[in-house]
């Protein structure tokens, strides 16, 4: 870990200026990521700038529906607000299959947003690692890469995004709003990541001196037809190999609207309209809901040791639609995957 | 007498160790202490060709940096690094020695600084260049090249003829990866200068003198310049039974700078000390039709350093559990540019029982009979390597008892028949072995006019609840209420002790502690029959016992004296004895414990996820001196083997011959979740040959046969036979 300067932010204004300032400056509000990084020397900031007092920490409903989340919301405060378990508990159950009851205490959502990678290369700074260090190459392509990308990955990396939380948000049309210099703007959270291509040392499209200010989903929770699955190599405290996020609309046993998202495949939340459109209009069985895991997974790509990964998901997908239509949301509080 | 012996007594350190008055090595306060932190090697193989140092002691508040080139000096002789439990072939290691690296994260460098902080950010700026060499990490890239290692179990018959002429053969190769013991407390040396060359050491290890000695002859110190502490150990299964490299740097630290000093590892960092060894495991079983073994050949293939020959007994278990008619067991290391191997709770058992309990299942299926009535059919009540009886073997009543408390007679012995809902139900079984030792050891009793006693010995309690069975043992012995015993251990200056490990600790120090009080009760006992009118005028020595603050007659309780009035008369404060455990062994009998361990899974067959919902432990172990923390154990190995069957894995990329999951978020043991209904039993076997008070030690057998009774479930959820641990996921779907 380097020596590092600290400094307190008051308001966003002027944790923007702050980070405008300094270009090796970072932000720090639960720091449940920042700091494990910092201590393997993989993040070296020459300041961290404390945002955590900043007033983002309200969950607030607008006049026409639409729910605000303050960016520093606590991850479980997150996950139990009454509002988020009635109308969006797809959202609640995700945040609760990821990590830990005292991460979650301490990880805010916009900290969450901004999780990087856990490739083994990726922290390891005796290995070369493209996103750790540009142009140094990718040791996981021909490493160990039994849980890397098998969907949207390119020559340069193979890392996946470990967000649970994220897969939700996607598969709710999520807002990001962020704050810059030059003022407020909004991002779909499906543009919010990126895929590595050949710039994986940037995660998202965010700009280095904005902050997120907030997360915003639209007044459809779809609370009574949704499920999050995640598997791992353990219950409980392990990164996904596969999760999904299914939540549909039914009507008379036929799917009026869906949103499908894959957590743990890929360099972002794994959003993909085409399989949505193709389950929409169609009866709720497992014929259509094994079709759509086919499309999902057309242009799934294996390395030497994650081959696997592409038919769990597969599995994945076809499980969590069939608890999301019939009702019958996964638990993350019981020991078994129903 | 027994008023505490076998009963369910809560530690006597727990309230210390919830409330944190427990100290622990890296936490003792110590005035101007320097803080060391380790830079690693990032290559596996290799010479330091250069270290640059210069930015690092630059940093505000660094004192110095220590590399192979400016050290204090240390022994230059194999013989003078051998600690007492080093493997009695190879060169052990020297940290900072000299500029040849030979595993990754090999301390290269040590800083030290004021302050821990400025430390480790200095340490991140001392830069090495290496001369790299290839290496290999991969056990099965390197099978071809191991060598045999000469084990005292000799063939019996001709095993190989005898597989080959058997009616019924069973023949398989099981692997067991690299794992690492993960204790939740990190390795730590805290050194306090005391002046002249004189240093006290609060250290976490398995034992005390094995250190002090170890460091004496590192550092040409007489005995009584160094003294090591360590009264609290957070976990360390065999890890820390050798003295690990972090206590000759802070020792090395506090000689260069005449301070005190500690040196604590990182997680990563403890990656890089001893791990039970990968290993190849192949079982070849001969059978008839009616159950009976022709023939059992197992070979191991482990893994250990180019520098030491590390073993342990992966491939005899056979020959104490089933009877046959002939056997061959072959034992063979292969060399990898990694750390020495060391002790893992049940080393060699766990792998090798692994092994052999799944290929006595996979035997059963072929000659389709049940795994029990099998195991039945070749009970031996002898171990055939030494062609000895036991002195005691109760796995008989552990299979009865442990099928009963299981349901296992409701079982369907096809495969795949059993469900639940949407998942399949398997159950599985397995047989377990350990070894009852016990070793010389001391205690010093002082016992108080007041009615009060300490007990002092070296031993260290690393978790397994040491404290509390001597002052249970020393209670009932002293004939004192438990409350008023005191127990001291840790301390290199007290009565000898081995390290704790080998499950011996128990019989070693409750014989300790017995002979003792003998020496305690004696004495009153000279006292008592001088006071006027003596009720025990007419007694000797073994004529009495202490019971109840009182010497009593052993047949008549009603001829008694307070130990109190018996103090007073002679105006003594306080009678101190010491004395080694004295127990002669009788070699005429082979000494072990046995458990039948009972498994249930429960396998989503569409997502391959296993959960392992129910496990049976039936324990044979002798007397079991606590069935509270007894239980406590027993339960922390069936945890364990459930990380075993389904988890653990240290993960290397053999290019770079590095651990790519140094770290216990992504080098997965079980959590809560994963953990459901474990029942403990304890097959009553009492055993007067064993050692007089019956014991047997509990530390290790809980974790022998885990593995394999959950993988012998999955196969009998799924029909899928994998031998290849950890049982994850992609295997099940494969």
């Amino acid at each position: 870990m380097i020596n590092f300067r600290y400094v307190r932010a008051n308001s966003v204004d002027e944790a923007v200026r702050q980070i405008a300032g300094n270009p090796t400056a970072k932000f720090i509000a639960g720091g449940t990521n920042l700091l494990d990084l910092m201590k393997e020397n993989v993040e070296r900031p020459s300041q961290l700038i404390d945002i955590s007092r900043l007033p983002l920490i309200r969950i607030e409903e607008t006049a026409n529906g639409t729910v605000r989340i303050g960016a520093l919301v606590p991850n479980s405060d997150l996950a139990y607000h009454p509002l988020i378990e009635q109308r969006y508990p797809i959202l609640s159950s995700a945040i609760l299959a990821g990590a830990s009851p005292q991460l979650r205490n301490m990880a805010s959502v916009g900290g969450n947003l901004m999780q990087r990678t856990r490739c083994a290369y990726f922290y390891d700074t005796a290995t070369p690692c493209n996103k750790r260090e540009r142009d140094t190459g990718c040791s996981a392509i021909s490493g160990h890469n039994r849980n890397h990308a098998i969907l949207g990955a390119s020559d340069s990396c193979i890392a996946t995004y470990p967000s649970d939380m994220s897969v939700a948000l996607a598969a709710l049309d999520a807002r990001v709003l962020v704050t810059g210099p030059s003022g407020d703007r909004t991002m779909p959270l499906a543009s919010f990541h990126r895929l590595p291509g050949d710039t994986p040392h940037l995660d998202n499209n965010l700009a280095r001196d904005e902050i997120i200010t907030a997360v915003e989903l639209s007044p459809r929770g779809f609370a009574s037809n949704y499920s999050y699955l995640k598997l791992r190599d353990r219950l409980s405290y392990a990164f996904a190999l596969v999760s999904v996020a299914a939540a549909l609309e039914m009507e008379d046993g036929t799917i009026k609207e869906a949103r499908l998202a894959l957590g743990g495949v890929a360099h972002k939340p794994w959003r993909d309209t085409e399989v949505e459109a193709e389950l929409v209009g169609q009866p709720a069985n497992e014929a259509h809901f094994a079709r759509a895991a086919e499309i999902a997974l057309r242009d799934a790509k294996a390395c030497s040791h994650n081959a696997f990964k592409i038919d769990l998901a597969r599995r994945a997908i076809l499980r969590t639609l069939t608890q999301a239509a019939r009702g019958t949301p996964q638990s993350q509080s019981r020991k078994k995957i129903a | 007498m027994n008023a505490y012996i076998g009963t369910p007594t809560s530690r006597v350190d727990g309230p210390a160790k919830v409330t944190g008055s427990a100290k622990y090595a890296g936490e003792f306060k110590v005035d101007r202490l320097v803080y060391g932190v380790v830079v690693g090697s990032t290559i596996a193989r290799g010479r330091i060709r250069r270290i640059d140092t210069t930015a690092a002691s630059k940093v505000k508040g660094v004192l110095d940096v220590l590399t192979h080139e400016n050290r204090p000096q240390m022994a230059n002789n194999d013989e003078a690094w051998k600690d007492d439990v080093a493997p009695d072939e190879g060169s052990p290691f020297r940290p900072l020695y000299d500029n040849i690296v030979k595993f990754n994260g090999q301390p290269v460098a040590l800083v030290l600084a004021e302050e821990w902080e400025s430390a480790r950010y200095a340490a991140s700026l001392v830069h090495v260049e290496y001369e790299q060499e290839s290496c290999s990490t991969d056990l099965h890239a390197q099978r071809g090249e191991a060598f045999v290692i000469e084990k005292p179990e000799k063939p019996r018959g001709d095993a190989t003829k005898a597989l080959a002429a058997a009616s019924h053969r069973h023949e398989g190769e099981y692997f067991v990866p690299t794992e690492h013991h993960n204790p939740m407390e990190l390795f730590a040396s805290t050194v306090r200068w005391e002046g002249n060359g004189e240093l006290t050491i609060y250290e976490k290890t398995q034992g005390v003198q094995n250190v002090h000695g170890y460091l004496c002859s590192v550092f040409n110190k007489k005995p009584a310049e160094l003294r090591v502490i360590s009264p609290f150990v957070g976990g360390a299964f065999g890890s820390g039974l050798r003295p690990q490299y972090q206590v000759v740097l802070a020792v090395l630290g506090a000689l260069a700078l005449q301070r005190s000093v500690r040196v604590v590892l990182t997680r990563q960092q403890m990656y890089g000390l001893g791990h039970r060894p990968a290993t190849i495991e192949r079982v070849a079983l001969g059978a008839g039709a009616d159950g009976t073994l022709d023939s059992v050949v197992h070979e191991a293939i482990a893994a250990t350093s180019q520098f030491e020959s590390f073993s342990r007994n992966d491939t005899a278990w056979a020959d104490l559990l089933y009877k046959s008619t002939a056997s061959k067991f072959v034992h063979r290391l292969a060399r990898l540019d990694v750390s020495t191997p060391c002790d893992m709770r049940a080393p060699g058992a766990a792998t090798g029982v692994y092994a052999l309990e799944s290929a006595m299942d996979e035997l059963a299926v072929a000659l389709k009979l049940d795994p029990i009535e099998l195991r039945l059919r070749c009970y031996s009540e002898r171990d055939q390597s030494s062609d000895l009886p036991y002195t005691s073997k109760r796995l008989r009543e552990c299979y009865q008892q442990g099928a009963a408390a299981f349901g296992w007679e409701r079982r369907n012995p096809q495969p795949r028949s059993m469900r639940e809902g949407s998942e399949l139900v398997g159950w599985g079984m397995a047989s377990g072995v350990w070894e009852a030792l016990q070793m010389p050891a001391a205690v010093r009793i002082v016992l108080s006019a007041n009615g009060h006693a300490e007990v002092f010995c070296a031993a260290s309690d690393i978790g397994t609840g040491t404290y509390t069975i001597v002052a249970q043992v020393a209670a009932d012995a002293l004939g004192l209420p438990l409350e008023n015993l005191s127990v001291r251990l840790g301390d290199s200056s007290l009565p000898h002790a081995p390290v704790e490990g080998g499950s011996w600790m128990a019989a070693t120090t409750a014989h300790a502690v017995v002979n003792t009080a003998e020496e305690v009760r004696n004495d009153l006992l000279q006292i008592a029959k001088k006071m006027p009118n003596s009720p025990l005028k007419d007694d000797e020595r073994d004529d009495v016992i202490l019971e109840d603050s009182k010497i009593a007659s052993r047949g008549d309780p009603s001829r008694a004296v307070s130990i109190a009035d018996v103090m007073r008369h002679a105006k003594l404060d306080r009678i101190e004895k010491e004395k080694t455990n004295q127990f002669a062994e009788d070699k005429s009998y082979a000494r072990n414990t046995h458990s039948a361990v009972f498994a249930e899974v429960k396998v989503d067959e569409q997502l391959g996820v296993v959960r392992v919902t129910r496990v049976v432990s039936a324990i044979a172990a002798g007397r079991i001196l606590n069935t509270k923390t007894g239980q406590s154990q027993i339960m922390g190995g069936v945890v364990w083997g459930i990380g075993m069957a389904l988890q653990e894995e240290t993960v290397f990329d053999h290019r770079y011959g590095r651990i790519m999951n140094p770290n216990i978020a992504e080098y997965h043991v079980p959590v809560n979740a994963d953990v459901h209904d474990i029942e403990v039993i304890f097959v009553d076997e009492p055993d007067e040959r064993v050692n007089p008070l019956g014991i047997k030690g509990l530390g290790e057998i809980g974790i022998v046969g885990v593995a394999a009774a959950i993988g012998n479930a999955v196969y009998h959820a799924t029909g899928k036979r994998i031998r290849d641990l950890p049982i994850t996921i992609d295997k099940i779907l494969a």
